[in-house]
């Protein structure tokens, strides 16, 4: 496999002026010795990626990460050491810079295409798709000015993953628009990553780095700490905090949605549907859904649970291993947990599974997977979500007959 | 695994020991974004008007407004008496104003694009290159005007000093490309440098033969009269007023208007193709030395515009 970045011992200095920008005056008078004091950002850093490896690069903030990402970008020289890129770049840094208020959304992807370094007709070729894929295509005529904010990040966004650079540098910009936007901006990261292409991400969101990346490497103070597997690193990054009495940021945390400790590991997921051959689910009847895990230690107290939910996010159902009278287990290795529902007696409508594994206290989360989703197929008529199924009947009084015969 | 691995030649950002790129390197770069050269030159001509009414017309009537407070001032006022004034003025004046407004924007075209130098990896010149595109083309929109006013005045150019505009616009071009890459790299660490730009701009202007003529000043200079050669833009506007002009003394036109000199008196010199040419070339090679050096001066300090900016 080919190099696609090399970083070789690269050290970074700025120097931090006491005033901002000194004025010729000020030079003069000070016979151009301006105070400044020397930072170095980044003290000989080392790391190569191979072409189509995704790497993380996790730090806090001021770790030098940005500074990093700058320097591979081309957009900050190092003071010392070098830095070569084989590849077509395109550096997400900050959305929509080059975008230009008084331009139109089609103008500014044509200008901001070719700021990424692409042809006029390369950008013809994809023009459909970037507005396609930022849902903005009544407005792609009208000035950016005009924009919402969302709507600004999402044509940048658009641009800049459909130039298709061989090389994608992401500085924690995926944090825009709404959840729904932010789902697909990160399929369409992992397609890339899936073709072959070569990503360097900077964030200190550890989920995204376990999702993502096939290597972290995490930065404290200027100084490469570790490069590696990524929950490793997120360890690693999480000891350096800790360590330097930082405030762990958010995404960092142990957050249930968020992050896991992957002590058991889901390894797969199947639903079998009653009928195999058909993509939905008649309503009422059976369903089986089966979990793979796996540990690298023994794991003890384990329950998994599983939850239905429908369309509109109303958790239909849900159950644990505990609460379905299962004694919490000790894991070890591999192995299948199974629910069998006997019947499922939901409404037509698609539904999805989300299926955890965690402590019997709940306090540690280990893993989690929602990508299973179902379609249920009724005859009935009926409305709601649950088919009650009723026998209905109506019964007459022989009283009431008279009254109205 | 796509084709990616196989494409060639990939570009390589930063040289190896030396994270510095060469001049020539640097010259291939702004090429290779030739793209973004003619969508930022674009956006400079879109942008400049957008939202006033008369638009480009603008452009037009900056030089006719100029003009007319010149030709106040100059002729009636002051009774300069050049013939044909209004042909005389703009052949000097177009050349000049493709320069300063080159100038003043190419000087702030670093820091005036903070947003796009912090964020985004692109061959920096191509911010100083862009807006003289737009003023070029803002030139020749200028030039249909000069055009106009020939054939209203009845002035037929030369055809043979015609053959050197060309050269007199690279020369131009290259002088202004090379003075505004070095400004914009020094006004990013001293902000006053387009402070003192406009004054310099304006003290330029009126070193320059443009509302007078050049052979006043070389007369009344006496010996030292070759000094004035050392302003470069003295040789592109002589050109540009020769051969668009096309008088060389008062002599035979129009007397009523050149009752301030005599009639016979010199305006630009009766010189042959030669010698502007030489003039011009003296300039040129002059504007490359100093393109080169500009270059070198940017690429020493471009490493750090997005820290300092």
């Amino acid at each position: 496999m080919s190099k696609a970045i090399e970083i070789h011992n690269v050290e970074k200095r700025f120097r931090l002026y006491h005033e901002k920008a000194p004025s010729l005056k000020e030079r003069v008078i000070k016979f151009g010795r301006l105070e400044f004091e020397e930072f170095w950002a980044l003290k000989g850093v080392s790391l190569d990626v191979e072409s189509g490896q995704s790497v993380g690069l996790l730090g806090h903030n001021g770790s030098g990460k940005s500074t990093l990402l700058k320097c591979v970008a081309g957009i900050l020289r190092p003071t010392a050491g070098d830095i070569r890129v084989y590849g077509r770049v395109a550096a997400l840094l900050e959305l929509g810079a080059g975008f230009h208020p008084d331009l139109t959304g089609r103008e500014n992807v044509y200008l901001n295409g070719s700021i990424l370094g692409f042809k006029k007709k390369e950008i013809d070729r994809i023009f459909d798709d970037i507005v396609d894929f930022s849902e903005i295509e009544r407005f792609i005529d009208n000035q950016v000015k005009h924009y919402s904010s969302g709507m600004y990040a999402r044509l940048a966004f658009a641009v800049a993953v459909h130039v298709e650079p061989e090389i994608l540098l992401v500085d924690e910009v995926l944090a825009v628009g709404d959840e729904q936007f932010q789902k697909k901006c990160l399929a369409r990261i992992e397609r890339f990553r899936e073709e072959g292409r070569t990503i360097l991400l900077v964030t200190h969101a550890a989920d995204l780095v376990r999702r993502i990346c096939d290597t972290a490497a995490v930065l404290d103070h200027g100084e490469l700490v570790t490069v590696g597997e990524p929950s490793a690193a997120v360890a690693t990054f999480r000891e350096t905090l800790v360590r330097r009495g930082l405030e762990v940021p958010e995404e960092a945390l142990d957050n249930p949605l968020w992050d896991h400790s992957q002590e058991v590991r889901i390894t797969s997921v199947s639903v079998k549907l009653s009928d195999s051959s058909r993509s939905f689910l008649p309503s009422g009847d059976p369903m089986t859904v089966t979990v793979g895990f796996e540990t690298r230690n023994p794991v003890d107290d384990v329950v998994f649970a599983v939850s239905i939910f429908n369309d509109a996010d109303d958790n239909v159902y849900g159950a644990n291993t505990s609460t379905l009278g299962l004694e919490p287990q000790r894991l070890s290795g591999r192995g299948t947990t199974t629910f069998r529902f006997p019947s499922v007696p939901l409404l037509d409508g698609s539904y999805k599974i989300h299926l955890g594994v965690h402590s019997i206290d709940g306090r540690v989360s280990h893993d989690h997977n929602r990508d299973c989703t179902f379609v249920i197929s009724s005859d009935t008529k009926s409305a709601g979500i649950v088919d009650l199924a009723p026998e209905a009947s109506i019964s007459i009084d022989r009283a009431e007959r008279r009254a109205t015969g | 695994m796509s084709d990616i691995t196989d494409t060639a030649p990939l570009p390589v950002v930063g040289e190896p020991g030396s994270a510095r790129p060469g001049i020539v390197q640097r010259i291939r770069d702004v090429w290779a974004y030739r793209e973004l050269l003619g969508n930022l030159t674009r956006k400079e001509l879109k942008v400049k008007y957008k939202g006033s009414f008369l638009g480009f017309a603008w452009s037009l009537l900056n030089p006719i407004l100029y003009l007319v407070v010149f030709w106040i001032v100059f002729q009636k006022i002051l009774g300069a008496g050049i013939p044909n004034f209004p042909i005389f003025f703009l052949a000097g004046l177009l050349p000049w104003n493709l320069f300063s407004t080159s100038l003043g924007s190419g000087t702030s075209a670093i820091t005036g694009n903070a947003s796009l130098v912090g964020r985004v990896w692109f061959p920096r010149e191509i911010l100083i290159v862009a807006p003289i595109g737009a003023n070029l083309v803002h030139f020749f929109l200028q030039f249909m005007v000069l055009i106009g006013a020939l054939a209203l005045f009845r002035v037929a150019p030369s055809p043979v000093f015609v053959t050197l505009l060309p050269f007199a616009l690279l020369t131009l071009l290259v002088l202004v490309g090379a003075l505004g890459i070095l400004f914009a790299a020094v006004n990013v660490y001293l902000r006053d440098t387009e402070h003192l730009l406009e004054l310099l701009l304006l003290a330029w202007f009126w070193m320059t033969p443009i509302v007078y003529q050049y052979l006043m000043v070389v007369e009344s200079l006496g010996r030292y009269g070759r000094l004035f050669m050392l302003n470069p833009m003295t040789s592109i506007v002589i050109t540009f007023q020769r051969a668009l002009y096309n008088h060389t003394t008062t002599g035979g036109v129009d007397a009523a208007d050149a009752r301030g000199i005599g009639a016979g008196s010199k305006i630009i010199p009766d010189a042959s193709v030669l010698w502007y040419f030489r003039n011009l070339a003296l300039v040129f090679v002059g504007s490359l030395a100093l393109f080169w050096f500009a270059m070198w001066v940017f690429g020493r300090l471009e490493g750090n515009f997005a820290e300092e900016i």
